[in-house]
């Protein structure tokens, strides 16, 4: 499934400064042909976050003060880590934890 | 400044539901003040109008004034200075607004984040004016460092700046300036205040002005609200902000009560609001010693001490004692030390955000 993967706020820096990524993700772990959220963060922080990964995530989930968009919509309005990503989604994540 | 292109709906976004406000468009975004479910115009109309009722409720401003905002290059300053330079216009407040940025002289974060002010000073024509830690003081934070290490550099830096901003706010001769500071920053320094048994920051901390009996009264008109608000308007203005941390700053005891104010809120995003209630409801006991309030003997700063702490800590620096001022050492104040312990209320070295414009 191909997904675009924006990290803003800081984020990128976990993942060498690059804030655009262009992703293949494979669905197949959910058994289907649908991702969810919550298994897209597992495999953005195996695949993508290169360091201080307790920066982006807490548990199974973005940690607290992390923004998480879909399509420009708040995840917060689609169910979190159920919501389920289609072809071409754009997921934004942006740390409200920096700077001021 | 394009606003985000209107991307693809999700199907499974909202079932189909509406935004609670206009009934009309799809919702962009859950409030965390409300819980209401609105779109991006209706965000922007609230989340501006919002911070107009706090401007004109508390009567922060009067027409013909000077105004300075403070301008790290963050998201608070940088959304801050937009929104203002905004209500300016629409709700003729008559101001004259600035953008005041302190150059502490930090190689590969400061000078990084001045450039983003410099845009800003051409993305909204507010005049910029930048005053340096080593014009005002003749050192930067980088040369400190060199001297005393990573240990207590945010003590210089925090004690500097708001000086800084104060001589800044002077040269620009403002009649006031205004700060960044947002709602989960106040709740966040009340818990912190709290920790610390700090009484007397612990009462000035929610008040929305302060400082009106120093040089320059200043101002927070982010008071109610909330950073997760700051951020996504952020977004979808794709305003030009800079976010990288300060690479001297590790603050962790600052950095617990954040993580703790975050974990609240995303059970109860209340909380914020709830935290800074407290902290403007707790009374000070008669009995409680408050600092008195006077003028530095060497350079006419507000000090409840012989000298200010910037004076202190420079004496110690250029006396090639950098330690002196850190902590309970000794120095022309230490005689009044004893008894007044946490006396210096206001400026007390040790409670300083890092990264950010100080309380």
């Amino acid at each position: 499934m191909q997904l675009t993967l924006e990290f803003g706020g800081g984020l990128e820096l976990l993942c060498e400064s690059v804030k655009i990524h262009n992703v293949n993700v494979d669905p197949a772990e959910d058994g289907g042909d649908k991702l969810t959220m919550k298994s897209l963060l597992a495999w953005v922080r195996t695949n993508l976050i290169k360091e201080r990964p307790e920066m982006f995530m807490k548990g199974d989930s973005v940690r607290p003060g992390v923004l998480v968009l879909v399509n420009d919509c708040d995840w917060e309005l689609s169910g979190q880590l159920d919501t389920t990503l289609e072809e071409k989604d754009v997921v934004v994540f942006i740390s409200t934890l920096h700077g001021g | 400044m394009d606003e985000a292109e209107v991307v693809k709906p999700k199907k499974n976004a909202v079932g189909g539901r509406l935004c609670c406000l206009c009934n009309q468009r799809r919702p962009a975004l859950k409030r965390p003040k409300t819980l209401e479910q609105i779109c991006r115009e209706c965000f922007y109309t609230v989340f501006e109008e919002e911070i107009h009722r706090v401007i004109v409720d508390n009567q922060l401003f009067k027409p013909g004034e000077r105004i300075a905002i403070g301008a790290s290059g963050g998201k608070d300053s940088t959304v801050l200075a937009y929104v203002m330079s905004e209500l300016n216009r629409r709700h003729n407040y008559g101001l004259d607004l600035f953008l005041l940025s302190v150059d502490e002289g930090i190689t590969g974060y400061r000078d990084d984040s001045l450039e983003t002010v410099k845009r800003n000073e051409i993305q909204y024509g507010l005049p910029l004016k930048v005053v340096s830690y080593k014009d005002l003081y003749g050192w930067t934070m980088d040369e400190i460092v060199k001297i005393i290490g990573l240990k207590n550099n945010c003590t210089f830096c925090g004690v500097f700046r708001r000086q800084a901003l104060d001589r800044g706010a002077a040269l620009l001769k403002v009649d006031k300036l205004v700060t960044g500071h947002n709602a989960d920053d106040i709740a966040e320094t009340v818990l912190l205040n709290i920790l610390r048994g700090d009484i007397a920051r612990l009462s000035r901390c929610t008040s929305i002005t302060t400082g009106e009996e120093g040089p320059i009264p200043r101002c927070k008109p982010f008071k109610y609200t909330y950073e997760k608000e700051i951020v996504m308007y952020a977004y979808f203005k794709r305003l030009d902000y800079f976010s990288t941390e300060c690479i001297y700053s590790p603050n962790a005891y600052r950095g617990f009560a954040r993580e703790f104010i975050k974990d609240l809120e995303r059970l109860r995003p209340r909380a914020i609001l709830d935290i800074i209630k407290s902290g403007e409801d707790f009374r000070i006991s008669t009995s409680t010693k408050m600092p008195e309030q006077g003028t530095c003997e060497r350079c006419g700063y507000i000090s409840s001490q012989k000298w200010c702490k910037a004076c202190v800590l420079l004496d110690g620096l250029n006396r090639g004692l950098p330690k002196l001022g850190i902590g309970r050492s000794r120095g022309p104040n230490s005689d009044r030390q004893r008894d007044m312990k946490q006396s210096n209320g206001t400026r007390d070295i040790q409670s300083k955000q890092c990264g950010t414009l100080d309380f």
